[in-house]
């Protein structure tokens, strides 16, 4: 609602702007366009750019802080009691505040000084939308009233123009980095601060992961262990699984589309794996859960083993149907990319179109095939839903494909889900799970991606 | 005879002939071998798509229970002033059981009684304040109502509760069974498309439980996915292909929009809670943090699309309209883009596509929630529908199976139509010079 109001009042005075702008570009040489340097619409342009341009980066500035600067106003009103809570009560004492402001449901009855406190903080949201109003307002009339003083007949308005717009186009490829910027930092500032209480190496190579941490201080058996070995094995576990079924399908799959099928099956072929890659993971989690899980139950416990339903083997199978595509799409590619010289000199020599393939084909194109199945192994890594609906919880330290075993994204998941307070070691425990996980699937694509550089080149 | 003796008359030995034998089977398996992968690969989707359907195909049409409910005005407004908050707050589930002990007059005991009432739905008070809140005149009237049964009998009505089951292990009882056999006699008993489902908010009831709250949330998440990431995908990959130079910067923000593509989903739910939930304090559970993150999420594909579509505009295009005048930015933004916009508009909708089968980045921001009302704006709190998906598939009763399966056939139809739609663009509008 106040972003509208805001976007709008902003909207208004760009179009004031341009009407200005494009007036004011006229009336200068009385009517005759010819005689500007610009088009008039550059000139209205310009208007409007700087009507709108400061005063949505003030805007944006102003939003980001907003919240911060609230909440330190309102606890300072607040009693010497209260802001002496330690900060995760404070936290829910705040939250209560700012529901009860917002006229949601708080649960029992607030006590006066959370109402009264609830009054500032809405008082104060109040005046803050004023403010930032007046001041959006101002910051715009002001660049206008300073913009328009350059329209003039020989203005280069055009110039300036372009010149925003290519700036405007230069913030927008940065925010890419930004945003891998934002990830490392948050990422690395949460674990740092994870770390600070479970050392490095008692997460990296202990045996016992059991996150529950103690509510209470007399609690029995809660201390939380963070040894992160058995999820990294449940995760390589479930991962090996899946290549075993994706590697073989997918390899032959590309095979039969770029050597054996005609263009027409080839053209049938193709889009129809490609629905596998285009199917949600959270359907793919669903049969696995559904579907897989407990038939592959039955079938184990027909030879007498006993298998969990949320065994590793459903999670992994269907996993592997999932990456299938990734696989066959990128090894096709490189396939395709061996040159027709080296087959027809294999089939010149009287060998058959296999064993073309095997002996010929097959190694030219192993580097982008080893590129390929490393990129389907950073995805498999990374998998979410299919492991978080059809693997377990359960963090055993196993190699049987017919237990239940968690991975690193299951565990990410739910120790983040739900209520929680976010100081403790069991939610930074996640962002410290997170970081591995991202600087292994980083490493995996960019080992990936040289691969398969280099083989391009040596073909080109 | 063999080919080679016929062709070339020099003998071929029996060994020789035996080992080309050899060789031509090696031949037919290995062939054979890929046309097996593509079967399985084939056969594990169509597996997927009939267990889903044979699941939740049932979800679509529901059972009803029809009575002649009597809205006795003592009852839903002693005191006769009309006024909607009383209508809404009336006991409405008592007239419901009145006229089930009208049907049934010999069901007196007590733990019976609650039985008989369990064949409605828990949601019939709601459903009968719904049609007095439209038309209060009904009130003093009788008029058949057909209200939903509970989800166990709606259960066994579509069959899937074996009658033939020892009574222990059945949800639905003997005495249960026999009403339920004597209501369908009367002809009580109705099974109608089921428009809750598509009208609805979750509930935590299945037989009331409806999608709709899940679809508009995804709209809305969808919309500011769309609204933050295509200006910027289309700004930034018209910067990097025709204005920006080649040096080290450039060639940093491409490795980097490369390996953003590659980025778990879920490091970006990370992303959004420590950073947009933590830092700037916005709202949990709201379409407006999910579509942040989800836009920083598809953002690399978009950008990578566009540009391709961008290197598709032949150099030509750019130097007439560079002959006649015009200066950089409007060669780009008249000709180059313009041609372009059919790839670049493919790109983002699969883009889109993909964003809106994602699951475990919401996870991260809270938007797993259970939430009843259909939301109104972007900071509301909502659900998306595989988030809703993934919450049904969770919960125990029996019902839910279906409308999870269901909700899949709904999420499955939009990503078709959504890839429908950017076939249709690349065939129709796309240029190949």
């Amino acid at each position: 609602m106040q972003v509208w109001l805001i976007l709008g009042v902003i909207l208004l005075l760009a179009s004031y702007g341009y009407q200005r702008g494009r007036g004011g570009a006229l009336a200068s040489v009385s009517g005759d366009a010819s005689k500007l340097h610009s088009l008039p619409s550059y000139h209205g342009a310009y208007l409007a750019l700087w009507a709108a341009i400061p005063a949505l980066i003030a805007c944006v500035i102003w939003l980001s802080a907003e919240h911060q600067i609230i909440k330190m106003l309102v606890i300072s009103g607040l009693s010497a009691d209260s802001q002496a809570l330690e900060p995760q009560r404070l936290a829910l004492l705040m939250s209560d505040i700012r529901n009860l402001a917002s006229g949601d449901i708080v649960r029992a009855d607030p006590s006066p000084e959370v109402q009264a406190a609830a009054v500032r903080y809405a008082e104060l949201a109040q005046v803050s939308l004023y403010a930032k109003l007046a001041a959006i307002a101002a910051l715009s009339a002001l660049c206008l009233f300073f913009a328009k003083k350059r329209i003039a007949e020989q203005f280069r308005a055009r110039n300036r123009v372009e010149r925003i717009v290519r700036y405007i186009m230069i913030a927008a490829s940065v925010i890419a980095i930004l945003t891998t910027i934002g990830l490392v930092l948050s990422l690395l500032f949460e674990a740092w601060r994870f770390f600070l209480r479970v050392p490095l190496h008692d997460f990296l190579f202990g045996t016992h992961w059991s996150p529950q941490t103690a509510i209470r201080a007399d609690q029995v058996g809660a201390s939380g262990s963070f040894g992160a070995i058995p999820i990294f094995a449940g995760t390589l576990l479930i991962t090996l699984i899946a290549m075993v079924i994706a590697v073989p399908l997918g390899l032959f799959s590309a095979i039969y589309m770029s050597e054996y099928a005609s263009p027409r099956a080839r053209g049938a072929i193709k889009p129809l794996l490609e629905v596998l890659a285009g199917v949600p993971t959270v359907v793919y989690g669903l049969f696995a859960a559904l579907t897989v899980g407990p038939y592959i139950r039955g079938f184990g416990e027909s030879f007498g083993i006993d298998a969990s339903s949320e065994s590793a083997l459903a999670a992994g199978l269907v996993m592997g149907v999932m990456i299938i595509p990734f696989v066959s799409s990128l090894s096709d590619d490189v396939i395709n990319a061996v040159p027709q010289a080296l087959r027809d000199g294999s089939y010149a020599l009287g060998a058959t179109q296999s064993e073309t393939i095997r002996r010929v084909v097959l190694p030219a194109a192993l580097p982008g095939i080893v590129g390929a199945v490393l990129l389907a192994v950073s995805r498999a890594i990374g998998e979410t839903m299919i492991v978080v609906m059809a693997a377990g919880l359960a963090a055993n330290l196993t190699a049987n494909p017919f237990e239940a075993v968690t991975t690193v994204t299951v565990q990410i998941v739910t120790l983040l889900v739900g209520d929680q307070e976010f100081d403790s070691s069991k939610t930074l425990a996640a962002f410290a799970l997170g970081l591995v996980l991202f600087f292994v699937t980083l490493a995996l694509n960019i080992i990936a991606l040289k691969v398969v550089r280099k083989y391009r080149e040596k073909y080109d | 005879m063999t080919d080679r003796e016929h062709n070339t008359g020099i003998a071929v030995d029996a060994a020789e002939v035996k080992h080309a034998r050899k060789r031509y089977r090696a031949e037919r398996r290995f062939r054979m071998y890929g046309m097996a992968a593509i079967a399985a690969a084939a056969g594990m989707l169509a597996l997927l798509v009939i267990s889903i359907v044979a699941t939740g195909w049932t979800a679509f049409y529901q059972h009803s229970i029809a009575l002649d409910v009597t809205f006795e005005a003592k009852v839903i407004d002693p005191k006769g002033g009309r006024d909607p908050s009383v209508l809404a707050r009336a006991d409405y589930r008592k007239l419901a059981r009145a006229s089930l002990r009208e049907l049934f007059p010999d069901v007196k005991k007590r733990g019976d009684k609650r039985k008989l009432y369990g064949l409605l739905s828990i949601g019939v008070d709601q459903q009968l304040a719904e049609l007095v809140a439209a038309d209060p005149s009904l009130i003093g009237q009788t008029r058949r109502v057909e209200i939903y049964a509970s989800d166990d009998v709606d259960s066994f009505l579509k069959g899937f509760i074996d009658r033939e089951a020892p009574e222990s292990d059945r949800r639905v009882k003997d005495k249960e069974i026999a009403w339920l056999d004597k209501l369908e006699a009367d002809g009580a008993i109705t099974s109608d498309l089921n428009l809750r489902f598509w009208t609805k908010g979750d509930s935590r009831e299945p037989e009331l439980a409806g999608f709709w709250g899940a679809m508009v949330g995804s709209f809305f998440t969808l919309l500011v996915t769309l609204a933050l990431s295509f200006p910027v995908g289309v700004l930034a990959a018209t910067y990097l292909e025709e204005f920006a130079p080649k040096n080290r910067w450039t060639d940093i923000i491409e490795v980097n929009i490369n390996n953003l593509a590659a980025v778990p989903s879920i490091v970006f739910g990370l992303l959004g809670l420590a950073v947009f939930l933590n830092f700037f304090g916005l709202p949990r559970s709201a379409p407006l943090v999910g579509g942040m993150v989800l836009a920083l999420m598809t953002l690399p594909t978009i950008i990578i699309a566009s540009r391709s579509a961008l290197k598709a505009v032949p150099p030509s295009i750019r130097e007439a309209a560079f002959g006649v005048g015009a200066s950089e930015l409007q060669v780009v933004t008249h000709h180059v883009v313009p041609l372009a916009l059919p790839g670049i508009l493919t790109g983002a909708i699969i883009g889109m596509a993909r964003a809106l089968g994602e699951t475990a980045p919401l996870l991260m921001i809270g938007m797993v929630a259970f939430i009843v009302d259909i939301p109104g704006s972007v900071t509301d709190p909502a659900t998306v529908m595989p988030v809703q998906i993934y919450l049904w598939a969770d919960s125990p009763e029996r019902a839910f199976v279906a409308r999870t399966s269901a909700g899949v056939m709904a999420l499955l139809g939009f990503l078709m139509l959504m890839n429908a739609l950017a076939v249709i663009l690349r065939k129709r509008f796309e240029r190949r010079w």
